[in-house]
């Protein structure tokens, strides 16, 4: 990477830290009064999300160990990284990459209480990063191939050459999104975007719902201020998913973002409904379906592209 | 200004009442009261929740749970009786197990009668729950200041 690359990712990755928190409050208050608004309810202010992270952050410091704030602080962390190398148009590979690690460390926060509870949500947490991770990467592969595909349409073109690209700016040199040659990726990425998003049928590791919830999943021992990092992790986080379904409607000119953010809020909608419409599943079935909707998605996409 | 009145998270537990109140205090959460207008999330963690609702009395086998819980949650923390056994004992007060009411084992902020208690009441005594809890967590605030 050279030196203006790194600066235009510092500059997004800063962007993201002070945006992403915001959109993802607002993101969460919406998600909360439509919820109840489909449950037959007024539901809570807009701005309900902040004031309990607010007041999270007043409650007494108490905490079971040292270091488990120390690996939820490196989970945000790398959280704000993954999403700042995405929104600045950065290597998606990568992005999703250090996304994982910050999964990881969020993993490791929760069996660091040793409090079976919360070692119950980390397998399971475990298990969910299993489910969604082999759909992530072939939405990484088919990316690549799709970019590689609408670029050089040449076939004289020899494979080595082509210029395909995991970089996410790559969509602007495009004439068409890359929705169009791996929608089948696109509804394999929304099926996991349902694990991602922690929402049910597949909130195993963590409900925001206590009625199915076995104490609370990962953040059992997680209180006060550690509990209102999670939360904002948990925005951070469902900013940059919700981006990943923006890219694929996003072509040519700057003004398709808005095309992106629409795509985007309506994937958000969609998981909402489906959020208030299932209980949670096992988790047999979790990795069943999504290893099972990735190799068909993912898989047959792929080859098409490979071969076609 | 003290978030912890705009987001009072709850935690009900059920000593030795007869149900009769721990219906009620489930009515009182269910979507036709919407408690979540005022933040109020039920929760099944103490390390998460403000306010611990507790329905009936006191016994030899309950009263070191009911500590327990109250121990694990985190200051700014209020609890509520709610019904006339949390409160008293109730119509269980001379039992041979029956210690008393809730404030025989753990502080009591609010105290909500009733046989059952209805939830209208259990909204009043949750709304005046969190001025206290508004309360403590500005003395808390300030005791944080007073050290740093
Ligand atoms: S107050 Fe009445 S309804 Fe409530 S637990 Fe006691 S006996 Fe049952």
């Amino acid at each position: 990477m050279d030196l203006t690359g790194l600066l235009i990712t510092l500059i997004g990755i800063i962007a993201f830290a002070v945006l992403a928190p915001v959109l993802g409050c607002f993101l969460a208050g919406i998600d909360r009064i439509v919820s109840a608004r489909m449950q037959g309810r007024v539901g809570p202010p807009l701005l309900q999300p902040y004031y309990d992270v607010r007041k999270l952050f007043e409650k007494e410091g108490v905490t079971v160990n040292g270091v488990q704030d120390a690996y939820v602080i490196c989970a945000l962390i790398f959280a704000v990284i993954a999403g700042g190398i995405f929104f600045s148009g950065g290597n998606l590979l990568l992005c999703i990459f250090v996304i994982t690690l910050s999964s990881l460390f969020f993993i490791i926060a929760a069996y660091s209480s040793r409090s079976p509870y919360a070692e119950v949500g980390a397998a399971r947490e475990t298990l969910q990063v299993m489910s969604y991770e082999p759909m992530v990467l072939l939405f990484a592969v088919a990316f690549f191939m799709a970019t590689q595909t609408l670029m050089a349409p040449d076939p004289t073109m020899s494979f080595f050459v082509a210029p395909g690209s995991f970089d996410v700016g790559a969509v602007f040199s495009l004439d068409v999104p890359v929705i169009v040659c791996i929608w089948p990726v696109f509804l394999g990425l929304m099926f996991i975007l349902t694990i991602k998003l922690r929402k049910s049928p597949f909130d195993l590791s963590m409900s925001h719902h206590a009625h199915q919830e076995i104490v609370r999943g990962m953040t059992t021992e997680m209180s006060g201020s550690t509990l209102g990092m999670v939360e904002i992790l948990h925005w951070c986080e469902n900013v940059l998913f919700l981006g990943w379904i923006g890219i694929f409607f996003v072509w040519g000119g700057p003004w398709t973002i808005l095309i992106g953010i629409v795509a985007a809020l309506v994937a958000y909608f969609v998981e909402i409904l489906i959020d208030n419409n299932f209980a949670r599943v096992k988790w047999q079935f979790m990795l069943k379906s999504a290893w099972a909707v990735a190799l068909v998605a993912g898989g047959i996409n792929l080859a098409v592209l490979a071969f076609l | 200004m003290a978030y912890a009145g705009k987001s009072p998270w709850v935690i009900h537990y059920d000593g030795s009442s007869c149900n009769g109140c721990d219906i009620e205090v489930l009515a009182t959460l269910c979507p036709g009261f919407d408690g979540e207008r005022f933040g109020v999330i039920n929760t099944g963690n103490p390390k998460h929740a403000d306010i611990f609702l507790v329905t009936g009395s006191v016994n030899e086998q309950n009263i070191d749970v009911v500590r327990q819980i109250y121990d694990q949650m985190i200051e700014p923390k209020v609890v509520v009786a709610c019904g006339i056994c949390a409160c008293s004992g109730g119509i269980f007060h001379d039992c041979y197990n029956v210690i008393g009411g809730v404030d025989q084992a753990i502080p009591v902020d609010v105290y909500a009668p009733g046989c059952a208690v209805r939830p209208e009441t259990l909204i009043d005594a949750i709304v005046a729950g969190v001025a206290v809890l508004d309360e403590k967590a500005e003395k808390l605030k300030a005791e944080k200041k007073g050290r740093a």
